[in-house]
């Protein structure tokens, strides 16, 4: 059994005062155990989330439509795969290596967002991952910027950054797709009916259910709450999906002139629970996929160290 | 559709889009993180001299979605399946360790091409770099990597010796010297990673000709029939 030592009251003291002040706590700042597991867990969920998100995408590099769309749909992929290594960096920073994460989301004991387990079936699905689930990660992402973790803000501006690029590329994509012939409109319009609800639910569950917002309020890693953000997603989405030309699946959309936001309709949360379970159209493809490269992978990394170890270098 | 076959840039550019193509069949699948960057850097440069070289011979969508397999002039060696890592590996030291040599040449030359090469050259010496230092690591590695590297050399060196044959526009590429650049480079690597340098015949036995003349192995029409499917499904529509 542990006593709390006077010098822990003190450093949380410390602890506190510089979340208050909006300054950064820094790795080799104390900070509290469940601070940091919270940390830990967000930042790997994040992590999982970009590298698991690379494939619906890659789904559809090899029959990308022209050289100019497969050339931005890879180099999106990549910046995924990047996105991924600053994050599993970030949460090192806490003591956590990126072997021990990879093995949680393998063995299922960590989550990825639930949005990739649904299938992108057409070419226009890349345009709607990057307009409607880019931006609602966006939504989410940019206050991460000044979260209080500090190497978590800072790895946030640069994948913000480039989320923003992959968003307007997903519209853009979309936009082509719009104004093209009756067949891409066609495709263009069914991407969206399938996106837009499961992209309202990637802000998680509404205010009263969420078991962890209140404490990641109060420690400044989360700055809005979930149904604060969402409105914010749909308040932006709305006009842009009028400049589109296309429409957004929910008949209750209207404008509310006394809230000044956009009122819509009710969240199936039964399906959001579903997929979070384990149930959705992709989950078991999305973590096969992943384990088997990473089985498949193993003796190149074996490889890898076995070399570093004779010539004595690291690895990378 | 321009007559393409004129120019030495639709060889040139059908190498960089297909081996491109075959590396982008990698994402989500490398072994490790730092490879699923480094390998989608590696396609994005080659779509990169793909689209320049391509849009020298004609319409850079045109070519890449509307071209029947025969009309393909890459070597039969990019359009190789990736197999196992170690596959991917030799087929882009094989090929790198060749466009260094081939596009060192141009950059000094007064072709149409020069410009491209002269650019590309320092994006392909890090290829190059990148599949030498793997070779090293899988050859050097554990007993397991040994074996994949040099099975992955040996299946692969018979598509090594059509590309030092001849390719119409660029006469004056001394082809015998590159070949035996290439050579000395590949067995200085080979050598480093304690590798036997494979001594195979360098082309199938097959005289009918080589994928310079249109002629591919089985897999690529497969590997086109998904590349080109979506684009052609919708006759002149723009994306």
């Amino acid at each position: 059994m542990t006593t709390i030592a006077p010098e822990d009251t003190a450093r949380e003291a410390v602890f506190d005062a510089t979340v208050a002040a909006d300054e950064r706590i820094e790795p080799r700042d104390w900070m509290p155990d469940a601070y940091r597991s919270t940390l830990v867990r967000q930042i790997a969920q994040h992590a999982h989330s970009e590298i698991i998100g690379m494939q619906p995408e890659a789904n559809w590099i090899t029959r990308a439509p022209s050289l100019r769309r497969k050339a931005i749909l890879m180099a999106k992929v990549q910046d995924e795969a990047g996105h991924g290594l600053y994050l599993y960096s970030a949460a090192e920073t806490l003591g956590t290596s990126r072997d021990e994460l990879l093995d949680k989301l393998h063995s299922g004991r960590q989550k990825y967002s639930s949005i990739f387990n649904y299938p992108t079936l057409t070419w226009a699905d890349v345009g709607a991952i990057g307009w409607l689930v880019d931006g609602a990660a966006i939504t989410n992402q940019v206050p991460l910027c000044r979260c209080s973790y500090g190497p978590y803000a800072r790895a946030m501006v640069r994948v913000c950054k480039e989320e923003s690029f992959h968003q307007r590329q997903g519209y853009e994509l979309l936009l082509a797709l719009s104004r093209g012939t009756e067949a891409q409109h066609a495709m263009a319009q069914d991407a969206v009916n399938r996106w837009w609800w499961p992209s309202l639910m990637m802000f998680g569950p509404p205010d009263d259910e969420s078991s962890h917002s209140a404490q990641s309020m109060a420690w400044k890693i989360k700055r809005h709450s979930n149904d604060e953000l969402r409105q914010r997603f749909v308040d932006i989405c709305v006009p842009q999906a009028e400049a589109l030309g296309l429409s957004l699946p929910d008949p209750d959309l209207t404008w509310n002139d006394e809230r000044g936001h956009w009122d819509f309709g009710p969240i199936d949360w039964t399906e959001f629970r579903e997929v979070l379970k384990g149930n959705g159209p992709c989950n078991a493809q999305r973590i096969n996929r992943r384990r088997q490269a990473h089985e498949e992978g193993a003796w190149v990394r074996e490889a890898a160290a076995a070399h570093a170890a004779k010539h004595g270098k690291a690895t990378r | 559709m321009r007559n393409a076959t004129a120019t030495p840039a639709l060889p040139l550019g059908d190498d960089a889009l297909i081996l491109s193509h075959r590396l982008g069949e990698w994402a989500g699948n490398a072994p490790v993180l730092e490879e699923e960057v480094a390998l989608a850097n590696i396609a994005l440069d080659l779509l990169g001299q793909a689209r320049v070289l391509l849009s020298l011979a004609g319409d850079e969508d045109e070519l890449a979605y509307l071209r029947e397999e025969r009309q393909f002039r890459n070597l039969q060696l990019v359009e190789q399946p990736n197999g196992d890592f170690a596959h991917t590996i030799a087929r882009q030291l094989y090929f790198s360790t060749y466009q260094e040599l081939l596009f060192e040449h141009l950059a000094t030359t007064e072709s149409e091409l020069a410009p491209l090469a002269a650019k590309a050259v320092k994006e392909v010496a890090y290829h190059r770099d990148h599949a030498h230092q793997w070779t090293l690591r899988l050859g050097d590695g554990t007993d397991e990597s040994r074996v994949r590297m040099q099975r992955a050399l040996d299946a692969l060196w018979r598509f090594t010796g059509e590309m030092f044959e001849p390719v119409e526009g660029l006469e004056t590429v001394p082809w015998p010297a590159l070949h035996d650049s290439w050579a000395t480079r590949i067995t200085h690597t080979l050598e480093q990673a304690t590798l036997t340098i494979p001594d195979g015949p360098r082309r199938g036995g097959w005289t009918a000709g080589t994928g310079r003349q249109g002629l591919h192995t089985e897999s690529f029409g497969r590997m086109l029939a998904e590349m080109q499917h979506l684009h052609r499904s919708h006759p002149g529509a723009t994306w």
